[in-house]
């Protein structure tokens, strides 16, 4: 179990109604994409379907995940996040990023 | 004192408009949702505190927001709008393949007349919602999407969506571009297509019973069998609850537009805003011009007291047009350009009520004892 900081983007912090990072608490013992994402839409049911689809699970199409530079929106939904990044986020060193892809306006 | 709240969805955000019953001072408040794309909003007809509005964006997809004031505070409802059915099977893509469907946003909310709490949603790709616990949940009325007809239905240039929602007790009916209109007679549970007497020379067989692009429809309550529609070209009527139609375009300039709204107490009393081609979206040589029918089509008069008289190029979309109950019935329509104009005179003479909000994409108007 680990307490994960995350940075929502701003649409997201409004519809939750929080300022700044926020934190999840994982339950699961390996830290995975779709570990934290569950522990995001646990914490703040209203955030379901907005980061991913509801049904397929897939991330939606202009939304990133990031964390300790790296980009990881396309890694495997349930692949262990790459060591060191999940060694800085499980030590809180590190946020996990949830980032709205620059799109037009 | 009588006030009148006019709800306009727009391309970044939500605005409530609120006058009294003159109609000649506003006051505006919003952005609501400020960023996010609000395709409709509309407030329940038992209980006009109730309002619904449809939030989308690209980014972060869709939310329907439910207020219980009036529009002064929200709140996030249920927005799991799957398709039922293990398989949903497919419609027919641009390039003439199968295309699974795939929900994208809603485009038309419907509040029940009766119950605050019932509410339907019109989505893209064509689906027809049902919430009976105020937008909490929301189940596919799949008679609809599973019309024999459904896997040849094409998107328009807009989206496949069901833009159109008309309640008469158990009689419904739903418009899609670019599918035509269909009724039910059981409460959403069966549809058929009520498209004869249409055509389209975009489609091969002009006549077909399904392919239309049907912009939208309107009906007066008083009148349930009359029905009113732009068509993507035509301005078509039917007095037979959809079982046939008759072209009315007249004398109209162009016959092409979007939004088409009847008169709150004159029933033969229409109105469009007629939009230079398919190709040319904006009004013919950019005067921004509302034509009302007092004869239900066919002899259509130019309305222009109070409207641009030159340089004008925006758009009105199918959903942004409404008509107020006052006696003496207001209307309204707002513009891609961020202007809604208001008319206290059923249209005779018209003003900006508020000129810069993003791009318009609906309005809708109530009247508060």
């Amino acid at each position: 179990m680990s307490d994960v900081r995350v940075v929502l983007p701003a649409h997201l912090r409004n519809l939750a109604g929080v300022h700044g990072e926020v934190v999840v608490c994982v339950a699961a013992p390996v830290l995975t994409q779709r570990a934290v994402i569950d522990a995001i839409e646990s914490r703040f049911p209203v955030l379901g379907g907005t980061i991913r689809d509801r049904r397929t699970g897939k991330r939606r199409a202009f939304i990133r995940f990031y964390a300790c530079e790296q980009d990881l929106s396309n890694e495997p939904p349930d692949a262990p996040l790459p060591d060191p990044v999940a060694a800085a986020i499980a030590a809180g060193s590190e946020p996990f990023l949830v980032v709205g892809a620059m799109a037009g306006g | 004192m009588t006030q009148v709240r006019v709800l306009a969805g727009t391309r970044k955000g939500a605005f409530v408009l609120t006058s009294d019953g003159k109609r000649d001072k506003w006051s505006v408040s919003g952005p609501h949702f400020g960023g996010w794309e609000v395709y409709h909003m509309k407030g329940s007809p038992a209980d006009p505190n109730r309002l619904y509005a449809s939030q989308n964006t690209g980014w972060f997809g869709q939310l329907i927001q439910r207020s219980d004031d009036g529009g002064l505070t929200w709140q996030p409802v249920g927005n799991d709008f799957g398709y039922a059915g293990g398989d949903p099977g497919t419609h027919l893509w641009y390039d003439g393949t199968a295309r699974p469907w795939e929900f994208k946003r809603i485009w038309h909310l419907e509040p029940s007349a009766g119950d605050p709490d019932t509410v339907y949603a019109g989505g893209e790709d064509a689906a027809l919602y049902k919430s009976a616990d105020g937008g909490l949940t929301w189940t596919e009325l799949t008679g609809l999407r599973m019309h024999s007809s459904a896997p040849g239905w094409q998107p328009g240039a807009g989206g496949l969506c069901l833009h159109t929602i008309i309640l008469q007790g158990s009689r419904m009916f739903a418009a899609i571009s670019a599918a035509g209109a269909f009724r039910s007679d059981d409460s959403g549970e069966t549809w058929r297509p009520v498209n004869r007497g249409l055509h389209s020379e975009g489609l091969p067989d002009s006549g077909a019973e399904v392919g239309h692009c049907v912009h939208h429809v309107e009906a007066h309550p008083t009148q349930p069998d009359t029905l009113f529609m732009q068509k993507h070209w035509d301005v078509m009527r039917s007095d037979d609850g959809g079982l046939s139609w008759t072209e009315v375009s007249g004398n109209l300039p162009t016959d092409f537009g979007f939004p088409i709204g009847v008169h709150a107490h004159e029933p033969e009393t229409i109105y469009v805003v007629p939009i230079t081609s398919d190709s040319l979206h904006y009004p013919p040589d950019g005067r921004l011009r509302v034509w009302r029918s007092r004869s239900g089509g066919n002899e259509w008069e130019e309305l222009a007291a109070g409207l641009p008289e030159r340089d004008c190029y925006v758009n009105v979309y199918r959903d942004a047009m409404a008509v107020d109950t006052l006696d003496e019935c207001g209307i309204y329509f707002g513009t891609t350009g961020g202007q809604v104009y208001g008319s206290a005179d059923s249209g005779d003479t018209w003003a900006p009520i508020v000129r810069d909000l993003p791009a318009v994409l609906s309005v809708e108007v109530q009247v508060l004892p």
